[in-house]
Formats: C-alpha cells, structure tokens, sequence
C-alpha cells in the first residue's frame, strides 16, 4: 500500500505493508536512522518522534496510521554542527548526550512540551520526558538542558594548554543531537542478511534437532554447533567455557541454539515451532544455595562442586581479634541478578574481505572481540578486523561477545554481509548480569570507633559461563573490608556456576554489592558507640601513607576523607531538615544515610596496557589514533583534550580516529574505570612523544610554543620563531604505552593489585512512606576523588549517570529469567526517579595519571545503594538486608519491626 | 484496503465497513499500544482491521442522560477535553499510564478490550458506573463494563464486535472522584494496585459511593460493601476511618514480582482511604 504523509516539512510516498511500523519504515525505508529501536515495546522511548505535533513511540504507530499526517524526526531539528537547533545546542552544551541513543528521543520528547510551554518548570519537563529512558545520564543534564534552552552559554574552546580541566563539549557530541551517529544497528548495508537465534526456552535441558532440511531449503542458512569452527568463548584464554551455539545442552534459558540465516523477512517468519528442537528438560540449578548443595547436580560436568573459582586476603588476625572489640557488627546481605539496560541492543554486521572478516558492531572491546571471533573462526587475529559503531551504552555488557561470532560465521560461510539485531527481550535473555550476591559481613572496632578486625565472605552466583567470574572473585576480597584502614582483615570470594543467565561485568565488578554490606556495617558500629556514622568513616578513612589489607602503602591520592569533610555541612544540615519534616508527620519519614567507596582503576594485579599514536601530517593534521572505545562516558573528547595540552595546541586542531583495529593500537577495554587513567597517560606519552620529535626537528628548547598554521609549523622559541613546512616531509607519528604498575597477589592476597584507587562518599535523603513502604530519594549529593577531572562537565555526567544506576540497584532493580525480560518488567530509573544530585570534585592528584587523574566511570554507582539503605534505615529504624528494596519487601520488614504498628 | 501475502490491513472509514469486515476474523488495531508490544521480533501475519480512521468512534459528547467516550478516544485528548469534576479520577488515571508517548496512542476502549488486571482506566469507569456500546454487523447493545471484562485478557465480545463508546451516567447529584496509583517507579510503570472513588455528594453528605480497585484480582472490582458503609457519611476528615479491611474481602490479589498479595490487600486499603481523604477535602 502507499501512504502518504509528511516527512520533516516535506510530502512523501511509502509503499509496503501498512502493518509495518513508523520506526521500522523511517529506519529501513526512508533512511533516517535518527530515530532509535530500544524495545519495538513502547517502554523506552527511543523512537520518539512528532506526530501532528504529539510525541508518539514510532515502533508503536502503524504506517497505515501515518496517512495524511505529519510526521518529525531528529532530523528535522538541523542539519548540521553550525546550525544546531537552540534545544540540540542545549543539550550539546550540558553534556546532556552521553552515548546518545536516547537523545534523539528525548529531543523529540521536549520539543513537544518547548511547541507548548516556552519555559517549562522542572515538573513538566519530568512530566513530558517521563517516557524516554536514558541509562548513562541519571538525566540530571538532560532536564538542565531542556531548561536552559536559549540560555545557552558561550561556546567553550580552550585556548593551547588550557584544555584540561575545562568543560569542553563533546567532540563527537554534534552527531549525537542530530540523530548522525551511527550505532551498531544503524550502517547494515541493504543487501545484508540477517540473522535470528533461536534460543533456549529451558534453563537446563538436554536437546537434539531435527530435521533441518525443510528449513535451509527456506533460508540462506541454518547455522548450528556442527558449523562452528572452535565452539567456545570465554574472557580468559584458558576458559572457553561458552558455546557460541549450543551442542546438545544449554545451562540458562536464553541461550543460543541455532541461528537462522537469510532475508530479513524470512527470518522473522519463520516460528520458533518450525525449529525442530526436541528437548528434554531437567531440574535447574537456580541460585547459591541449590549450587552449593551436597548432592548439587553440575552445571559444567568438569566443574566439581559448581566452583568457578574462589580466593581472598588475609592480614593480621582477623577472627581473632574480635573478642578484644569494643563493638561488633555482622549481616547477611543479598543482592540479585541486575541487568545492563543499556538503550541499544546488541548489533552489528559483518562482511568478508578477501581472507579477512569485517565487523561492525557495538562493542566496549574492539581488541579482545578480535581475537575471540579469531578463534572461534580458527583465524589469525590480524585477520579479523573490528570496527566499533557508535556504542549505545555499555556499562560492561558489551565486554562480552553477543553478535559478532553468529555474523562472523554466516558472512564467513556465505560470502555476503551479514546483520544480527537482536530484540529487546532477546538482549535480556541472552546477555551478562550483574552478580546476584550474599555477602556475610563482620566488623569490629575498638571503643574509640577505630576498626580492629573485618570477616567478610562473599559468594556468587555466576550464572552458566565463567564471563568475567573470576574477575568479580578477585576484586571484591581486595574492597570488601571498604575503603578503610582495617589491621586484621580476611576477605573471602567465591562464584558458583549455576543455571542462571551468565553474570559478568557489570560497572563495579562486585564491588557494588560488597559496598552494601561494609556501610551497613559502617552504620551500625557508629551507633553502636553513639559516633556520628559520617565522623566514624572519617575516623577510619584510608589515607596516603596508610597501608592496605593486601599490604600495599598508599603513596598518594586517597582522598576519601576530603570527601568526607566536603559532606560535612550537608550532613549536618540534612539531619537537621528531615528531623524536622519528622517532627510533622506521621506517616512519611525522612532519613539521611552516607555511602563510601574506594575502586582501583584497571586490572586486579593483571597487565592492561595501553597503546595510544597521534600523527602530524604533511598536510598539518594532528590525528589521535584511539582504539579506546567511547561508550558514552566521553573518553574520545578526555583523550582528545589530554593530547592537546600534551602536545601545546588548541583542542580544536586535533583530529580523532578510534576503535577501528586496523587503524589504532590496543588500548585495551573500555572497563574497570581504566580509560582516562590508563589509556589517558598512553595518549599525554604519544603526544609528548610528537612534540619531541616536533622540537628536535625545529632544535628548539622544550617550553617552546607551537603555532600550527596549515602546513606550517611555527615554533616560538623565547624570542626565537622558526617554522617548518611540514608539506615537503613525512608524517610523524608519536607514540605512547603505559601499563599500571601493579604485582601478583600471593596466597594470602598480598600485592599490590592497583596502581591507584578512586574513593567516594556520598550523602542520600530519602523519604519513606511509611504504610506503602515506598521509597522517594529526594536528594543525593556525591563527593568524589577523582584525583584530576579532565573534563567536569563529562565527571558529573559519570557521577550522576553512575547514581541513577545505583538507586535502580538499591529500589527496583531485578532480573528474573522468563518474567522480567523487557523495559517494563524490568523497571530502570525514569526522569521521575532521579533526584537532583550534586556532585563536589575532590582533587588529591595522582602522579601516575595524565595530569593526576584517576577514574570515575564505576564509583558513581557504588555508594548510593549504601547511602540510600543507610537513609532507609535511618528513616525507618529498618535495615534492608536484601535489595532491591521493593515497596512490598519494605512495608513488610516496617510491620515485622514493630516500629512504627499500622 | 492492501493485501500482501501475508496479512490483510483494513483501515476503514465508516462503521458498517469495519463491521463486514469483522465477518472474518481480524485483530482490531486502535492505539497499537498493546498491539506492537505483544508482535516484538516476528513477522505479523493475522489480519488487521484498524479502526483509527472511523469517525463515529472518535470525540466526547454529552447530553442529557451522560458523557459518551468514543473508542478512540485517547488518553491524551481526555485529558484535553473539557470535563466536569466527575471526571478528575480518570483524568488522573490518564496521566499515570505510560509516558506521554502512550497516553498520546493508546484508547480508552483498548485499555478496556485488552483486559489486563492492571489496566488503569477500568476501576475508574468502574466507579463511573460506564457501559460500553458494542455492535456487530446488524446488532448493537450495550453492556456494564464489569460485564464486559470477564477475566485476565478475556471479554465478552464476540470475535465481530466493536466497542464503539463508552458511556457515562450524568449523576443525580454533584460529583467528584479521584484516582491513585501504586508503582515501584514514577512514569511507565504497571501498577501494583490502584484505587478510583466516586462520591456522589448532598449537603456535605455521601449520597451515593463508588470505588473500584485494580491489580487486586482477575478484573478490577467495585466494593458495595464499602460503598454501602460511605452511603450518608459526613463529608469530612473523618471518612477514610469508615474503611475496613472486611470490605476488601471480596478482592483475590496474586503474589508476584510487583508485590504480595498480602501487600497488595494492604495497600489497596491505605489508597481508598488516601483517595477518600483527597475527595473530602
């Protein structure tokens, strides 16, 4: 059928079947990939266009539907970089964009309510904005921009040697408000195939298929375990422990089994009954305890007992010391099964080059995605080549692969390109989680509120596959005693395998969820003996000099007690407003709780290096060649800025390349908080690298100032000018690495395991109704070391993003298999939800980093469950030991306390 | 109307069309709200008869004996439509259901035809006392909402009716009502339970009561128990203290993710009398 509708002003024909929807036509037909795909469900709002004027979900409109209206996208609002609608600049100047997925709906969103209300209040920008989820921003800069629109302020453009530090937009930010950027669903040629896995609908079952003739006659392909040249992945080289398509068994529900092959329609026709798959169910292995059991049926045969792998620290003589303590406090702690979110699903295509693959795709990890997919494929890593899209939210997700080996395969076997998207619910079935946890903690302190002895014993569940298991093992024995100076310290870690969805990276790799535990802890030894809970974590603070549980000295840069002091007033304050709400209500509470943290940036005890160029051409152009992946949290422009100044030109004359393997050096994962500190110093090394060569060639004195005019390089040297014409000669290339330096840990988890360390406190109000035991956070204030912010606009959007994901942990977030796999089962944070959040940049510089920055990506998210408990419990008089703290699990524990008798 | 090899899509533009046409069995296609969500990664084959273009199912009206809701009436332009007070509780319930971009798609009578426990329109027109106008080809009638909804994702209508229009009933008397949600987040969220009240009200006096509760069984229910203890109540601070528990036993609440059905008994109460507290005020 045609329809005919008006496209951003102008008058235009679509013909197909009119069942098809709006976001699917503008998308695949029309050609404006503006508009995003987050759920196909109406839940997330990425697809947000105008229809007649009104917001409208696209993947919820038929085109049958559109006839005779007006329809506006993203791209409607501009064209270009010069001229950004007032509402793109907006959100471009505030670092409203962070992977931007979202913003092209959330323009869209407010520029509906902005037709209407020329300046709204903060209500109707919630109001209008409450049906786009964003999961990197925490949308505290979203509804800043939408509310300064046409307030914008100057342009910030940081003259040569002032780029660090300054709040500079976005490099790569234009692209995101106009709907430009392109995702990992967003390049796929047209004469791509296209890829649907059928996946396991049991947790544990045995299975054999049928007959798959009928079926391959229909398609271009119909891929199964048989096709895989070395079926199994896995993060470390010597676990490979997950089928890329599973042979005979699957251990989660959610996994893949086989994956149909051909035109986009043909894939999609095809049901889940035509598969031949006959199967036969078994018991699953669902949680610690079922995996733990005596008679525990084995998840992986050769994994006796369901261990992945376990190990901690032991210092001094922690069960021992306890007896001398003034006071002591211990909990059982859980948490659940916590899923990633981020607004783009899994995507990417890949194409064969001559004897070479060709991937697109989204990815946190172009490095390691090559050497997988190499091996899956049997080939030589330089014969694969990734190219990362534009990554739509990470947040450790996207460290594993999902996509790439299914297209790598089919356009390997074929000779043609080959696209996979996967669904919302599918992204949710078959990606990582966060770990589901229980954490056993025991703490004591002597009468003055110094920490004596720490006992804490964490074990997860892993889920089916190894993932980044033994990563979260090893890290949270190194954090679980908090960011303390504790003598007598044994930590404990231990994942289980079980038949639960694999849990893997998930921003703080366990530490999240020990955090929970070492603050309640906190909390309940302060009032033990009547010390202010913000006074007793200063008291015990770690700070330079101090010694760690795994023996090493602190040197510099931990700044958790500047944090704290930067609390203080707030503290103090906030206690005295929620008494006084208290002291005019009965049925809602207010309360006040603080969390802390400390995170070491990079690896636990493991080289992770990083590898960073930057090239002045004939022509005069500064190029950094990153392969650090930007997954939203800005390291494209922190890299960019940290090699302007390192090298001694505006920001503005350097250039970018990223990702690409073929084009750009390891600079290893966009993980573990690591690409400012590590990636960062790599990129200031190969930047000084240049100027060296730069003031060699021009034999002029290392203060001397570079004036690049073209092709000419005007070096001013005191008094001295001299000038190079770079046309006549080569390119130079500068390089850099840097590698932190960190030992092994022994058997007794002594080493050092980090170069350095982010600390954290932030406060929480909360306020509880106390007969619906729901949860407001009215205010969060966060104060973070992050030794140098290179970027504060782009360490706020970390902070707050990072705080937002912490509250979901705290009140609502949980994954269960099978009944919470889409965005409105699952519920993440709206704009609703998200308080206010202020942050507060504590600087104790760290001489390692580039310029003395450390990391901020995960720290964010790690105290706010703790401060929001404490506030909980501060409110209530109720500690929750399990999150999340669901309005039901809540009321139920305020009735079970008899605190407060409705 | 178009025909592919898969499916037909009818868009009519008059009534007695889309009524043929449900002679063959065809998914009705209003706000594609709860459409699209339930077709997410497959192919969709069935037939499709799209009522959004049919004039007679569109608007509000009034007249002497009441307020008629089109069909496809959205939420958004009930919202915009000009109302008397009886109307704030669903006015309210309009704006908890999704975000924006769902109350600007999504029609009352696909809230109603969808039957979900947790559909946040139907307590309230519950206590509205709505019926619903449903033809088929030749037949028309009109049905009470409770009768309408039978279970979990089940009507009444027949596999060739339309609902055409709500229907609401002028009250006797000056009206209010109100409407609460109960969700584990704000915007786009399923409810927990919710809770719609209509009083009816003479001389600062209840004349007449009526409250609905959803989420709390099969198909959202009226409480004439309670609605029979508020009858002739002062109109002051003191009615919410009228509730009991024992006028919640007719509800059958589910243990789930969203809650307990301990919880939600619970809870339901604390929103009647919350929402009572809001009316006598």
């Amino acid at each position: 059928m045609k329809v005919a509708f008006t496209l951003n002003g102008r008058p235009t024909d679509w013909t197909g079947a009119p069942v098809t929807r709006l976001a699917s036509a503008l998308r695949d037909d029309l050609g404006l990939t503006g508009t995003k795909v987050g759920c196909d469900a109406g839940d997330c709002g990425a697809c947000t266009v105008l229809v007649d004027g009104r917001q409208h979900c696209a993947c919820l409109l038929a085109m049958g539907q559109v006839e005779g209206r007006a329809v506006e996208t993203v791209e409607s609002l501009a064209g270009h970089a010069a001229a950004l609608g007032a509402l793109q600049a907006s959100f471009l100047s505030h670092g409203a964009a962070q992977c931007g997925i979202c913003t092209p709906g959330m323009l869209m969103a407010a520029e509906e309510l902005l037709r209407r209300v020329g300046r709204p209040s903060r209500g109707e920008v919630e109001d209008a904005l409450g049906g786009v989820l964003c999961r990197c921003t925490g949308y505290a800069k979203i509804v800043d921009a939408v509310m300064a629109v046409g307030n914008a302020g100057a342009d910030v453009t940081p003259a040569a040697g002032a780029a660090v530090g300054a709040r500079l937009a976005r490099v790569d930010g234009v692209a995101k408000v106009t709907g430009d950027d392109r995702f990992g669903a967003d390049g796929i040629p047209a004469d791509a195939l296209w890829i649907r896995v059928v996946r396991a609908p049991h947790a544990r079952a045995r299975f054999v298929l049928g007959d798959l003739a009928p079926l391959r006659a229909r398609l271009a392909a119909v891929l199964t375990a048989a096709d895989v040249p070395f079926n199994g992945f896995g993060i470390y080289p010597e676990i490979k422990d997950q089928p890329v398509l599973a042979d005979g068994v699957v251990r989660y529900r959610g996994e893949a089994v086989v994956a149909l092959v051909g035109t986009r329609h043909g894939v999609l026709a095809v049901r889940d009954d035509e598969v031949p798959i006959a199967w036969t169910v078994e018991p699953p292995v669902i949680g610690i305890d079922a995996a733990t059991a005596p008679e525990a049926a084995l998840v992986q045969a050769d994994k006796p007992a369901n261990l992945l792998l376990d190990g901690g620290v032991r210092r001094g003589d922690a069960s021992g010391s306890f007896a001398g303590c003034a006071a002591v406090a211990e909990g059982v702690f859980e948490t659940a099964f916590v899923e990633h979110a981020y607004i783009e699903p899994e995507a990417g295509w890949a194409q064969r080059v001559g004897d070479r693959l060709e991937i697109h795709v989204t990815t946190q990890t172009p490095y390691m995605d090559r050497d997988e997919v190499a091996n899956v494929m049997r080939l030589r890593p330089e014969a694969v080549r990734i190219v990362p899209t534009a990554c739509g939210g990470g947040f450790g997700g996207k460290l594993d692969l999902s996509v790439h080996p299914l297209i790598a395969l089919a356009a390997w076997t074929l000779g043609r390109p080959v696209a996979c998207v996967y669904t919302r619910p599918e992204s949710m079935a078959a990606s990582t989680k966060r770990h589901p946890a229980r954490i056993a903690a025991r703490f004591g302190c002597d009468g003055d509120g110094k920490l004596v002895a720490c006992e804490v014993t964490a074990t997860f569940d892993t889920g089916a596959y190894a993932s980044w298991g033994p990563t979260v093992a090893n890290r949270v024995p190194v954090h679980a005693m908090g960011p303390y100076a504790v003598p007598n310290v044994r930590t404990w870690g231990a994942a289980y395998f079980t038949n639960g969805p694999p849990a893997g990276a998930f921003r703080g790799f366990g530490v999240p969820q020990a955090a929970i535990a070492h603050e309640a802890m906190m909390d309940e030894l302060a009032d033990a003996l009547a010390i202010d809970r913000l006074e007793f974590r200063h008291r015990n603070a770690l700070r330079a000099g101090d010694t760690t549980a795994t023996g090493q000295t602190l040197a510099h840069s931990a700044g958790l007690a500047q944090c704290l002091d930067a609390l203080r007033p707030q503290w103090q304050l906030a206690q005295a407003e929620a008494a006084a709400f208290n002291a005019t209500q009965d049925l809602r509470r207010r309360g006040v709780g603080i969390g802390c943290m400390w995170y070491g940036i990079g690896n636990t005890s493991m080289s992770n290096p990083s590898r960073m160029r930057v090239g002045l051409s004939p022509a005069g152009t500064v190029t950094l060649y990153s392969g650090a992946v930007d997954v939203g949290q800005g390291s494209n422009t922190i890299m960019t800025q940290i090699v302007a100044d390192a090298l001694g030109v505006p920001v503005g004359q350097v250039a970018l390349v990223a990702g690409d393997t073929d084009l750009t050096a390891d600079a290893g994962k966009t993980s573990a908080s690591r690409q400012t500190f590590v990636s960062g110093m790599a990129a200031e090394r190969a930047a000084r690298d240049l100027r060296r060569q730069i003031l060699r060639q021009a034999n002029a004195g290392p203060d001397a100032r570079l004036v690049l005019d073209g092709s000419r390089l005007v070096i001013h040297d005191g008094d001295d000018i001299r000038t190079l014409d770079l046309a006549g000669g080569d390119s130079l290339m500068g390089e850099g690495t840097f590698d932190p330096p960190t030992t092994p840990l022994d058997a007794d988890g002594q080493g050092v395991p980090y170069a350095t360390y982010a600390f954290a406190a932030q406060l929480a109000t909360v306020e509880v109704d106390l007969e619906l035991g729901t949860v407001k956070v009215l205010r969060i204030v966060a104060a973070h070391d992050v030794g140098k912010a290179i970027n504060p606009t782009l360490v706020e959007g970390q902070i707050q993003g990072g705080v937002a994901q912490g509250l979901g942990l705290a009140l609502m977030e949980e994954y269960l298999p099978g009944r919470t796999e889409n965005l409105h089962d699952y519920l993440i944070p709206t704009v609703g939800d998200v308080p206010e959040i202020e942050c507060i940049l504590i600087e104790d510089r760290e001489p390692l980093g580039p310029s003395g920055a450390k990391g901020v990506g995960e720290p964010g998210l790690v105290p706010t469950a703790p401060a929001i408990l404490g506030a909980i419990q501060h409110a209530t008089g109720v500690r929750m030991r399990r999150v999340p703290v669901l309005p039901h699990r809540l009321r139920e524990a305020i009735v079970a306390s008899g605190e407060k008798p409705m | 109307m178009y025909t592919n090899d898969m499916a037909a899509y009818l868009r009519p533009h008059r009534l007695d069309e889309a009524l043929n046409a449900l002679a063959r069995p065809h998914t009705v296609l209003a706000g594609g709200t709860d459409f699209y969500p339930a077709r997410v990664g497959r192919a969709i084959t069935e037939d499709v008869l799209d009522v959004g273009a049919i004039a007679e199912l569109r608007g509000i009206s009034a007249d002497a004996g009441g307020w008629r809701l089109g069909a496809t009436t959205t939420w958004n332009e009930l919202v915009e439509a000009d109302l008397p007070p009886l109307f704030d509780g669903l006015k309210q319930a309009a704006r908890e259901i999704g975000g924006r971009q769902i109350q600007n798609a999504g029609t009352l009578a696909g809230n109603l035809c969808n039957a979900s426990p947790a559909a946040d329109g139907v307590p309230c027109l519950l206590a509205l006392g709505a019926e619903i106008d449903v033809a088929s080809h030749g037949s028309r009638r009109r049905v009470p909402l409770r009768r309408l909804i039978t279970g979990v994702r089940r009507t009444s209508l027949a596999a060739d009716e339309l609902v055409l229009a709500i229907r609401v009933p002028r009250p006797r008397h000056e009206a209010r009502s109100g409407f609460l949600k109960l969700g584990a987040r704000r915007y786009l969220v399923i409810s927990i339970a919710m809770v719609a009240a209509t009083l009816e009200v003479v001389d600062g006096r209840v004349a007449s009561a009526a409250i609905a509760v959803g989420a709390c069984s099969p198909v959202a229910e009226r409480l004439p128990a309670l609605e029979a203890a508020l009858a002739g109540a002062t109109i002051d601070s003191r009615l919410p203290d009228l509730v009991e528990p024992a006028h919640l036993a007719s509800l059958a609440p589910i243990d789930d993710m969203r809650g307990s059905a301990a919880y939600r008994l619970d809870a339901a109460l604390v929103l009647i009398r919350r929402v009572l507290a809001r009316l006598a005020t």
